[in-house]
């Protein structure tokens, strides 16, 4: 089968929670009733006008939706080529697309009774969103962070604090984000009766990678009608950046079979994808189960997980979800790398041409405009998802430009 | 005939069976060999020999710094091999592998089951592979003549005990708590145990049942086991190694341990 007629039938995942070889539900027994009625409940929901109009409201009014598309004209007479169109999740109410998850989520879980929610965090923007959900519906929220997240991200250690929700330090392994989603496992493992666990990626045992897709399709759905709106067509190019892959596999879904936008997909180098200190999952990972699903993982020979690096908090993961993995075997979207330094130049670009500071994860998507806007034409139109922004990375963001400048 | 299959059926009627877990590679790399040996003269039934993972989310604090000591220690996939296969020179105790999917994977899985089957190991166990993906290795496993051992928890649902019952051989490993691995207050198992041990007696009919998660002592052993066919230590061996380890009797304070948990004090 060509990739064409792949994509035009693409339908996944299949009852069993793959895609293509990728997913699955690799959980310990004592998790499949809690995934089990997770599905039922998410597929009844999903199907329910009450559930999805109360969804709809609060994006509405509380989230901030639709996000503004923005056309970026100092940015493009920059490159000088494609135009560049901007979709502005960070103008999401807490400042990044983690919002539109975490209210989904939190709903399903009201929905299904359960009153203690707990969630993972790297950037910690999902433990805001998450915490943020949880205040607006008072529910208790435990949020698992990295010992080493939580100084790189304090702010919004400061921000989950102050709306009531308790962060637990992790601090075994690596201290980042790999580690956090272990422990918030084990909480799970624990406590399945009465807690609900919001996975804030595209990662995780089937139905998570579903339904957190799902729940970011919104963010592609807008984005396409926005394109249409102004240009009368899709765009030539689709860019966003790839940790877990969240924002990536919301914006791209609606376009997966529109076979005519080339879809790009950007992880973190961090030194470079052949330093031994990188995140480039895709690039450099191979086969592997880490927390429910079989995707691309960095690894060692003997299978064990190895330490992700990115400046980036939120893309410090050495795996990615299992969609993704699918959608680079099939050809459908391209995976490629940039640096720390790459990304850093990327906010700086941002910051100067379009008064706009990105996340550092967002800066990955934007810097490989490097490499792709000279191959464009001026008559293309190139649009990146802007996931977050930069506020909470100011304090890497200085740091850095202060070592460089030294 | 399996080996084991050979000790449930020599099993007196009285008679608990006692499977001790140890993670291969700590407190060292060469002692394992040893610990096993000394594991079955003090009273050990079957060995559940753990294969290290970087990133065990079943388990809890304790397996977890066993295995970060073991991979430490360079611990491999051919040395957890090699270390069963010392063992077969004198002893016949039942080994069985304990891990979970991603290094086997990584291996290979004919690889792994073929391998297994050479050097003398007689079952698996895979808390990360629930029934519905155990497609991955079942195949293989059978093929190596390999037992398959699937786990219920209080939380099972009775038809799917009858499916994890339908699916292993050996034995089914019984998750006395729902919770990660690791040592517990005796009294917080054994409130709810009794209700779960006789539901799973009564849908688990074709193969023998062991209780594991949260014993610590010969006492927690006879209650939470007083109507399964046997127990499974391994959190509390692993706190006694790392509360006496390097000292030189740190094996003797271990074996007396083992001792008491198997026949009391």
């Amino acid at each position: 089968m060509s990739t064409q007629t792949k994509t035009k039938n693409y339908n996944y995942p299949d009852e069993r929670g793959y895609y293509g070889q990728f997913g699955g539900k690799f959980v310990p027994e004592i998790l499949i009733p809690a995934i089990q009625e997770l599905e039922a409940e998410f597929n009844k929901a999903k199907n329910d006008p009450i559930f999805n109009d109360e969804l709809a409201g609060l994006l509405d009014e509380y989230v901030g939706r639709p996000t503004k598309l923005t056309f970026a004209n100092r940015l493009t007479e920059h490159y000088g080529k494609a135009k560049i169109y901007l979709k502005r999740e960070d103008l999401c109410h807490t400042g990044a697309h983690k919002i539109n998850n975490a209210i989904g989520q939190v709903l399903l879980a009201r929905r299904m009774g359960k009153k203690r929610i707990i969630a993972e965090t790297g950037a910690g923007q999902h433990g805001v969103a998450t915490a943020t959900a949880c205040a607006k519906f008072g529910l208790e929220c435990i949020v698992y962070m990295g010992e080493e997240d939580m100084v790189r991200q304090k702010l919004n250690v400061d921000r989950m604090r102050l709306m009531g929700a308790e962060v637990r330090s992790v601090t075994s392994g690596s201290r980042t984000l790999k580690d956090a989603t272990n422990e918030a496992i084990r909480d799970w493992v624990t406590n399945v009766d009465t807690t609900f666990y919001i996975i804030g990626s595209v990662v995780g045992p089937h139905p998570y990678p579903m339904m957190v897709r799902h729940f970011h399709e919104v963010i592609g759905n807008e984005a396409k009608q926005q394109i249409h709106k102004v240009e009368s067509r899709n765009p030539d190019y689709l860019l966003a950046c790839v940790g877990g892959g969240s924002n990536a596999i919301g914006f791209f879904y609606p376009f997966i079979k529109d076979e005519s936008v080339d879809i790009i997909g950007i992880e973190a180098a961090g030194f470079g994808v052949d330093s031994g200190k990188t995140a480039a999952t895709m690039t450099k990972g191979t086969p592997g189960i880490l927390h429910g699903s079989l995707s691309y993982l960095l690894q060692s020979d003997e299978g064990q997980i190895e330490l992700a690096h990115s400046i980036s908090a939120g893309l410090d993961y050495p795996g990615v979800g299992p969609e993704h993995a699918h959608l680079k075997d099939l050809g459908r979207v391209q995976y490629h790398a940039v640096t720390d330094e790459e990304a850093m130049n990327a906010v700086k670009l941002l910051s100067e041409t379009e008064g706009i500071i990105p996340a550092l994860e967002t800066a990955h998507a934007f810097a490989w405009l490097e490499k792709l806007m000279p191959q464009t034409s001026e008559d293309e139109i190139v649009m990146i998802n802007l996931s977050g922004r930069g506020d909470k990375d100011m304090g890497t963001i200085s740091e850095y430009i202060r070592e460089e400048n030294n | 005939m399996n080996r084991i299959q050979h000790v449930f059926d020599n099993k007196k009627p009285d008679e608990k069976l006692m499977s001790l877990f140890i993670t291969a590679g700590y407190p060292d790399l060469d002692s394992t060999v040893d610990l096993i040996l000394r594991f079955e003269a003090n009273g050990a039934d079957i060995i559940e020999l753990g294969m290290p993972f970087s990133d065990p989310l079943a388990d809890g604090p304790t397996i977890q710094y066993s295995s970060d000591v073991a991979i430490k220690n360079g611990i491999t996939m051919n040395k957890i091999f090699e270390i069963v296969e010392k063992v077969r020179k004198t002893s016949e105790i039942p080994i069985i592998l304990m891990g979970y999917m991603n290094p086997v994977l990584r291996y290979g899985v004919s690889k792994f089951t073929r391998k297994a089957a050479e050097v003398g190991v007689d079952g698996l166990i895979i808390p990360d592979i629930p029934i519905e993906e155990d497609g991955i290795i079942k195949k293989q496993a059978e093929e190596n003549d390999l037992d398959i051992i699937h786990l219920v928890a209080p939380n099972t649902s009775d038809e799917r005990m009858k499916l994890a019952d339908e699916n292993s051989q050996g034995f089914v490993y019984c998750v006395s708590v729902t919770g990660v691995t690791g040592a517990r207050d005796g009294d917080e198992v054994s409130k709810s145990v009794d209700r779960f041990i006789e539901r799973v007696r009564a849908n688990i009919t074709l193969n023998p049942v062991m209780v594991g998660f949260g014993i610590r002592s010969h006492e927690d052993a006879q209650n939470i086991a007083s109507n399964a066919d046997g127990f499974i230590v391994g959190s509390a061996l692993i706190d006694t190694i790392k509360q006496h380890y390097p000292k030189d009797n740190w094996q003797s304070e271990l074996m007396s341990f083992v001792r008491s948990l198997k026949f009391g004090k």
